[in-house]
């Protein structure tokens, strides 16, 4: 017990025996099957499995844009689950913060405004060293007058990344950010992440389905049928590739 | 999948309903016109045909100046109470009666005012006895001369009962009392046939009271001998009687009498039409902007339509049918809630008129054929530009990401400034009257072609104006927000201004141009006229207000009055012209009141064959001093006056001036209107009481001091506007619509980023003031615009009107004013629902990706 607490503390987001159903009766489809996982402050994880396998249902109950059936999860030392709407918009707009795969700018702002979006919206003022230091990270310097639609999908995402990271949050949530760009592309925003964890302490979760993305973390955990399966630290493309080949393969997963 | 389709279309036909909602009210105006209209013709059809069922023919003099319904009220003709026998001396006649029927007979109520009527007569007549149609219910037949009977209603309108003595004006005497002998009815146990009122006295009172002669009568009524037809019996007597009389058959009056009232009912019918077609305009910009909205939201679906081998044609006409079946549901709804709302207009404009029993409601083909036409056409014509757009879409939109590029708006642009210049010429035309007979037709269209021309015009002008406005919510992230999203889709924004600026623009239009006619009206009395005391009053029928004469002679003994004159005024014939004659009854007054200067011969005082010109009308006539004209007065015989004088024209001034002696031929010998000019040093609140003490026997007149006497003259613009107002007021609502259907539609459009939003820490409360922010922003925009065309076209027409006497052009700061902030009110109205709706996305279903 005394363990779980101290580890308690450490951990940026954690899931407690989740659990998420969806229907009732017959129709009764459950995504998530009683899913604890801790998500350690500083490092970088990725959440993947096969498609059905409730990654991103995992990914949206931890940020609580979507509710637990069964089970609680933290954010920090934030209780998510139970949460009313006011609760839950304070948490996003103070401890997390987001990542898409659709990019997700406001098209009638520009650049800056767009990465400033969630300081102004609660009302702060970002700290001018690290806003500096984000947006020379992004290499986005020359752009900031730009709006969404004068920028490229790796331009884009990279602001969506800067938005996310300039509020400092407890945990980003990235869902997908590769699945709309180019490998070239993708390859900038992840390294990119990873730095921001590496340098900066950042937590980010992200969940994707690409191999190559998910060996740019420091850990990878695998869901299959809304179930923990597996789990690789430090992986690499090839690692994961197997990992995924296994989980594949039914016999292999009750096995 | 299937299930959120099936959730968006439905979304969607709440939406297209919404805007078919302003077709509906515009269908409802046209339908309500046609149904009132036809309800309350049959009803005086049914009214008039049994009024005048006991007579088969109807002799009646001819009137002394024919009077178009335009000109005034007819004045009532005589016939020589001779003639009774000669037609009762008609083969084939059974009987003939001399009948005195006139309008105009008041009673004063048991409160001392008069009874007024809406519109009904109020007849005074000869009490002929009981008939089939006439029921005595208490009392008795007037047999004095100081004696009358009432009819049921006006005896409850005026509180009076059997054996009271009550007053009696009509134009041509003032109060006299009489006692009320007794009450009648008429068959059925009615009250009233129509909401007529009627007081009937013995022959020579009704003669003298009613026609001013002795042994006249204004009409003989005659009952044919069995088996006589009506139309031979009236050829018959109309033979016998020769020229000078006109002759009818019941049949005949029937159907003329409820063709004159018809007549001002399809005025009403105008009116209505008028405000359908306001209605119209601001619903087809609705839709207009619905279908343009939902056409770039299936921007992928309709690409993939035609991806997939449909052709641009199929494209338009699935839009096109789909606005079809929005006219035809609108229209349907439409023509149901006119059928209720021509039926309760029907209904109270039956008890208004005192009791006017409806005949049943009727849905004339009329009505059914024109809410169809106008909500198809307007419908399907509002669809047809966003179809042609949803044609042009290339099959490729469908693979590639869903962009709304920014049109240029060069096209529209110059669309709008070409059309704007039609609208600007057509009104120069219509009102410096070089349009000739249409003008009205050409100021209406040139009111359209601007209101096309500046909602074509609205997206250049809304990005500027729309930042400028909203840098007022800049200050906070949400205001921004909305600001910026107000300020994204020009044509949306400026479609769902344009919506309101019609209504704005309009009452902005009409109160500058009322607002300018009070201004001048009382800038001129206040000027021009020097009298310190003013007696007039509002009528309370369709003759103006007038009063004893010998309070005039009364009120210039009084002391500290230097003069009393008192004004009168006839529509008559000079040298066969229509002309209206005026009178004074101290001719002095012309000078030493209105301030007429003479430019030829004397005006300070006139002989009993003499009479004045003004300037104009002297040009006009090519009448000089010492010419002798003719004239012929509403009633009497024509007389031939020396012109002895002619005054400058001024907006003061009659046309001609005749002495006081001519006032006995007037149809109302009585004066309207007097001024007493004060002597020097008397003061106002010593002279006011005595002569409202004269005054105690002229019910219908007031004494006031000028700034009274202005409000008085302009109480009834006031009215005017407010009714306007009233009715305009609707095509604001539709507007409102207009704006909660954009924002909804845009909150729909909108959904993921508003789930963005709300992802990184945007609150509820915030969500929902910035789609307020957006919708007031839209709002004022468009009260801005209104107002702005709407002074244009009031300023216009008060310039177009500057020869009839409206000089000061007075814009009413106050009330545009309120209408901003009205607009901003609208707007915050308009934004409720969209905001709640927006509020209430979920986060997780707006940026999941599917």
């Amino acid at each position: 017990m005394t363990a779980t607490v101290g580890r308690h503390s450490q951990a940026a987001a954690r899931a407690n025996d989740v659990w998420k159903v969806y229907g009732t009766g017959e129709a009764q489809v459950a995504a998530l099957r009683g899913v604890s996982a801790e998500f350690e402050r500083g490092r970088f994880t990725a959440i993947m499995g096969p498609s059905g396998s409730g990654k991103s249902t995992l990914m949206h109950c931890l940020a609580g844009l979507d509710s637990v059936s069964k089970g609680t999860v933290q954010i920090g030392d934030t209780t998510v689950t139970g949460l009313g709407d006011s609760g839950l918009t304070k948490l996003r707009r103070d401890k997390v913060g987001f990542i898409f795969q659709q990019f997700n700018l406001l098209p009638t702002l520009t650049a800056q405004e767009n990465i400033l979006l969630p300081m102004s919206i609660a009302g702060r003022k970002p700290d001018p060293a690290w806003y500096d230091t984000v947006i020379d990270t992004v290499g986005l310097r020359d752009r900031l007058g730009h709006r969404p639609s004068q920028l490229s999908g790796g331009q884009q995402q990279r602001v969506a990344c800067a938005r996310a990271l300039v509020a400092r949050p407890e945990v980003i949530f990235a869902d997908e950010p590769t699945g709309n760009l180019d490998s070239r592309s993708g390859a900038e925003v992840l390294n990119f992440l990873r730095n921001s964890v590496r340098e900066h302490g950042q937590t980010i979760v992200m969940v994707t389905h690409d191999p190559t993305a998910a060996a740019y973390a420091d850990r990878v955990v695998f869901l299959a049928d809304g179930q923990i399966v597996s789990e690789l630290i430090e992986p690499t493309a090839d690692t994961v590739l197997d990992t995924m080949k296994k989980l594949d393969t039914p016999v292999e997963v009750a096995g | 999948m299937l299930r959120a389709t099936l959730k968006s279309l439905l979304a969607r036909k709440v939406r297209l309903l919404l805007s078919g909602l302003a077709v509906v009210l515009g269908v409802m105006f046209v339908s309500g016109a046609f149904v009132l209209t036809d309800t309350l013709g049959r009803s005086f059809d049914a009214v008039f045909a049994d009024a005048y069922e006991g007579i088969d023919v109807n002799v009646a003099g001819k009137p002394k100046v024919a009077l178009s319904e335009m000109q005034g009220e007819p004045v009532p003709t005589t016939v020589p109470a001779a003639t009774v026998q000669r037609v009762d001396a008609v083969a084939g006649v059974a009987e003939a009666t001399g009948v005195v029927t006139t309008d105009g007979a008041q009673l004063i109520g048991s409160n001392g005012k008069v009874v007024t009527s809406f519109g009904p007569p109020q007849l005074g007549s000869n009490w002929q006895g009981e008939s089939d149609l006439v029921k005595l219910r208490e009392g008795r037949a007037p047999g004095a001369d100081d004696e009358i009977v009432v009819n049921a209603a006006l005896a409850q309108a005026g509180k009076v009962k059997v054996g009271d003595r009550v007053g009696v004006q009509t134009p041509l005497a003032p109060k006299q009392t009489f006692t009320l002998v007794g009450v009648f009815g008429y068959s059925g146990d009615r009250d009233s046939i129509g909401g007529v009122n009627e007081i009937a006295f013995t022959t020579p009172v009704a003669q003298r009271l009613l026609l001013g002669e002795r042994d006249v009568f204004t009409n003989i009524t005659v009952r044919a001998a069995d088996g006589v037809s009506d139309t031979r019996l009236r050829d018959d007597v109309a033979r016998t009687l020769g020229d000078g009389f006109e002759v009818k058959t019941g049949a005949q009056l029937s159907a003329d009498a409820s063709a004159s009232l018809k007549e001002g009912l399809s005025f009403f019918n105008k009116i209505l039409l008028g405000f359908a077609a306001v209605a119209l305009l601001v619903g087809t910009f609705l839709i207009l902007n619905t279908f343009s909205i939902i056409v770039a939201q299936r921007t992928r679906e309709l690409a993939l339509m035609r991806a997939i081998g449909a052709s641009g044609r199929q494209i338009i006409g699935s839009v096109v049918l789909e606005a079809v079946a929005i006219g035809l549901i609108a229209s349907v709804l439409g023509l149901g809630a006119g059928i209720g709302i021509g039926a309760l207009l029907a209904y109270v404009f039956g008890n208004l008129a005192g009791g006017l029993t409806l005949a049943g409601i009727g849905v004339p083909a009329s009505a059914v054929i024109g809410s169809f036409a106008v909500g198809l056409v307007i419908t399907v014509v509002a669809a047809l530009l966003p179809a042609l757009r949803a044609a042009r879409i290339p099959p490729i939109a469908a693979m590639q990401d869903v962009a709304n590029p920014d049109r240029p708006l060069t096209r529209v642009t110059v669309t709008g400034g070409v059309i704007t210049g039609i609208g600007a010429v057509l009104l120069f035309l219509g009102l410096s009257g070089t349009a000739g007979g249409s003008t009205l037709a050409v100021i209406l269209g040139g009111v359209l072609f601007a209101f096309i021309g500046v909602a074509l015009l609205t997206p250049l002008i809304s990005r500027p104006v729309v930042s400028l406005l909203g840098a007022i919510f800049a200050w906070s992230v949400p205001g921004k927000l909305g600001r910026l999203n107000s300020g994204r889709n020009p044509r949306r924004t400026a479609i769902t201004a344009a919506a309101l600026m019609v209504g704005i623009a309009l009452v902005t239009g009409v109160t500058v141009i009322l607002d300018s006619a009070k201004g001048s009206i009382g800038a001129l009395a206040r000027d021009n006229i020097k009298a310190e005391l003013v007696i007039s009053g509002a009528s309370a029928g369709p003759r103006p207000a007038s009063f004893d004469p010998a309070v005039l002679e009364k009120a210039a003994a009084l002391p500290g009055v230097q003069l009393a004159d008192g004004e009168y005024g006839d529509m008559g014939m000079v040298d066969g012209k229509v002309t209206w004659l005026a009178a004074s009854s101290d001719v002095t007054a012309l000078q030493r009141i209105f301030g007429a200067k003479a430019t030829a011969g004397d005006i300070s005082r006139l002989g009993p064959d003499q009479m004045l010109f003004s300037s104009d009308t002297a040009k006009s006539r090519n009448v000089s001093v010492g010419s002798t004209v003719t004239v012929q007065a509403s009633r009497g015989e024509p007389r031939t006056y020396t012109v002895s004088g002619i005054y400058e024209s001024s907006e003061l001034t009659s046309p001609v001036q005749l002495p006081p002696q001519a006032v006995k031929d007037f149809a109302i010998p009585k004066p309207n209107q007097g001024f007493i000019q004060l002597a020097p040093g008397a003061r106002v609140a010593d002279v006011q009481p005595q002569l409202e003490t004269l005054l105690a026997d002229s019910p219908e007149v007031s004494v006031a001091d000028r700034d009274a006497f202005v409000a008085q003259q302009t109480g009834s613009l006031d009215s005017l506007l407010t009714m306007i107002q009233i009715l305009l007021a609707l095509a604001i609502v539709i507007a409102v619509l207009g704006i909660v259907n954009t924002l909804a539609l845009s909150v729909l459009e909108r959904t993921r980023e508003l789930g963005l939003l709300r992802a990184i820490g945007l609150r509820r409360a915030q969500t929902m003031r910035m789609i307020t922010v957006e919708a007031v922003v839209i709002s004022i925009f468009g009260a801005l615009l209104g107002i702005v065309v709407g002074v244009g076209l009031g300023a216009a027409v008060v310039r177009a009107l500057k020869d009839e006497g409206i000089t000061d052009l007075i814009l009413p700061w106050g009330q545009m004013g309120l209408f901003l902030l009205l607009a901003a009110i609208i707007g915050v109205v308009a934004a409720v629902l969209p905001a709640v709706r927006a509020a209430r996305i979920n986060v997780l279903g707006a940026i999941a990706h599917d």
